[in-house]
């Protein structure tokens, strides 16, 4: 994630600002009521103190907390039993339920974050070049990405790929009857990955920003050494845009994996049909909240974590390779 | 190149215009389809959802609109959408105020450990909410907060929306750090400072902020679903969520009239502050 692989750099600048800063106060020491450095800093503290607050209570000690129960036997309302790594092998041996959640969730990942970026990029790619109605196509196409989050347009998902539907009846026409999709378990995550696929406005802005932050004399002076589209795209765009794509691939990967709310609304809540739309939260929801096993559904909570942690850094470590930072060449 | 050429090729360049045009349409048919099929469906008599084929309705059956303001489990329409209401501008106030207080620390205040801090603020934007879930359950359940609209909101002001606090840090640091000198010069603390001269500097990003974790929050379906179990205090989601289990198509009417309720205060954000969204979002994806 461009955040992320920031991180050091951005709060490094400030730090090379901090000593200058620092300087004119030494050299300006005639400044009358600088406040000492200790005070300074407990001003920052105080500006800090929420975060603080939530980061250790909210985040830091869940976290910690989290991971104890994972190694224990909690039904939220006798006390904790130590099971030692009972949950987690129990996850991986005698829960074929879980196998299948883990199934569904990365299949849905590999179908729905390369579809949508895809799609995103080649939007963005059309919309770059376009001089008028830009904007608006900008902002129309961005709209499915708040809305779609919403249990209304899950709802809405689930009727028209219904048997009967929308969606039913035009590939009916077109000689391919699935039926309802939502009721097939081949069909119901697919429907639920194009509910994904469709809320590609949000990477798209992404791209769009990314494509016109290329200085264009460079596809002139390609222009001029006589490459053509494909060329300038493989050679300028593509390498220009690598850190946008990076981060949009490791947001939306991140994103993928929590995906919740369709998969619920498709199936009636239950992961179904035949646990074909039963991802990883939906079991753990159904695991913690419903069947009131605390403990399983930690460990669940810390194999999410450790997945999307692997997976991240799988990304991170392979972008050496093809992520490439233009101020790195400069630098 | 001869002066023939130049027509031609100016030509090619329309036909290509008209192909970007219709291609964009065309997207854009597909993308709002779902939303018509919402509205026209909300719109239905209950025989029409699934033996008419056509989008438009014969008659506009408002008496779905009418099940729909009677709401669900006897709580109304009103008290449905009250609740959504409250807890986002609950959310909405906690995260204006607490991610523009850290993130004003991490852009302009020098303290011990901050570069580490900052990395940690960063990182536990990529942290799933479900790692923490449980604990935090188990601390609102001690608090006697479960089925309250504190889980939502409280968290809001401890600003664990790092997403926020980075997005106000990218813009605090375009701000000219001139104006802060020229402030403490003035005799100005580090508070002053912030109230008077950045905090009204960042405005766009607070703006920003505020509409983006309305609609998010407006949203939320797992946390309200974890923690609200009581109808009177459903908000618009939890109340559409009692529809999941009966997808009986006589319900589609009424179901879908809700529908239109909770999904139009996130249109009418959309259609007014589209632009700021927009750039709000393209921004999050840039170095600052």
């Amino acid at each position: 994630m461009a955040n992320t692989s920031t991180a050091p750099a951005t709060s490094a600048a400030p730090a090379g600002t901090g000593p200058k800063a620092d300087t004119t106060a030494g050299t300006g020491t005639k400044g009358p009521g600088r406040p000492p450095r200790r005070e300074r800093q407990g001003a920052a503290w105080v500006f800090l103190s929420p975060w603080v607050l939530g980061a250790s209570v909210l985040t830091l000690l869940p976290m910690a907390v989290s991971l104890y129960l994972s190694f224990t036997d909690y039904n939220l309302f006798d006390p904790p039993s130590w099971i030692g790594l009972r949950n987690y092998v129990q996850m991986f041996t005698e829960d074929p339920r879980l196998l299948r959640s883990i199934g569904n969730t990365l299949l849905y990942v590999l179908v729905a974050v390369p579809l949508q970026l895809a799609l995103a990029l080649a939007v963005a790619l059309a919309l770059k070049s376009m001089r008028r109605g830009r904007n608006f196509y900008r902002s129309a196409f961005y709209a499915p990405s708040l809305l779609g989050a919403s249990m209304s347009i899950a709802l809405v998902w689930r009727a028209i790929f219904n048997d009967g539907g929308t969606v039913d009846n035009l590939m009916s026409g077109l000689g391919f009857h699935i039926g309802g999709w939502v009721n097939q378990p081949g069909w119901a995550l697919v429907s639920v990955a194009l509910l994904t696929v469709w809320q590609f406005g949000a990477p798209m802005v992404i791209f769009l920003a990314g494509l016109q932050q290329i200085p264009q004399d460079l596809y002139e002076a390609a222009a001029v050494d006589g490459a053509g589209r494909w060329r300038q795209f493989a050679s300028i765009t593509l390498p220009m845009l690598s850190p946008v794509l990076f981060f949009n691939l490791v947001l939306q990967t991140i994103q993928a994996f929590q995906v919740f709310t369709p998969a619920f609304a498709v199936s009636g809540g239950r992961g179904g049909p035949a646990d074909s739309t039963l991802f990883y939260t939906l079991y753990l929801y159904e695991r913690g909240f419903t069947a009131s096993h605390m403990g399983y559904a930690s460990a669940m909570a810390w194999m999410l974590l450790l997945a999307i942690g692997i997976v991240t850094a799988v990304l991170f470590r392979t972008s050496r390779s093809w992520v490439f930072y233009a101020n790195e060449e400069a630098g | 190149m001869s002066a023939t050429a130049m027509p031609r090729q100016h030509r090619r360049i329309e036909w290509r215009r008209v192909a970007l045009h219709g291609g964009a349409l065309a997207v854009l048919l597909v993308l709002l389809y779902p939303l018509a099929w919402l509205v026209a469906t909300s719109f239905k008599p209950a025989d029409e959802v699934l033996a008419s084929l056509a989008l438009l309705p014969s008659r506009l059956a408002t008496e779905n609109y009418g099940t729909a303001a009677e709401g669900i489990e006897g709580v109304t329409l009103l008290q449905l959408f009250g609740n959504s209401l409250t807890i986002s501008l609950g959310a909405v106030l906690g995260n204006v105020l607490s991610c523009s207080l850290a993130a004003y620390a991490f852009a302009r205040l020098r303290f011990t450990m901050r570069g580490p801090l900052f990395a940690f603020m960063i990182a536990t934007i990529m942290l799933p909410h479900h790692a923490v879930l449980i604990p935090q359950y188990i601390v609102f359940n001690q608090l006697g907060m479960v089925n309250t609209f504190w889980p939502m909101v409280l968290p809001k002001f401890l600003a664990t929306d790092a997403f926020f606090v980075f997005l106000i840090v990218q813009f605090m640091r375009g701000l000219p750090r001139e104006l802060d000198e020229a402030a403490k010069i003035d005799g100005c603390g580090p508070f002053r400072i912030f109230a008077r001269v950045v905090l009204p500097l960042t405005r766009p990003a607070l703006i920003t902020t505020a509409i983006f974790t309305f609609i998010w929050t407006w949203n939320d379906f797992f946390t309200q679903l974890i923690y609200l179990f009581e109808p009177e205090k459903y908000t618009l989601t939890l109340a559409l969520r009692t529809f999941v289990d009966t997808s009986s198509q006589s319900a589609y009417g009424p179901m879908f009239a809700m529908s239109v309720f909770a999904l139009l205060p996130i249109v009418l954000f959309f259609l007014a502050f589209q632009r700021l969204l927009v750039e709000g979002m393209a921004n999050s994806g840039l170095k600052g």
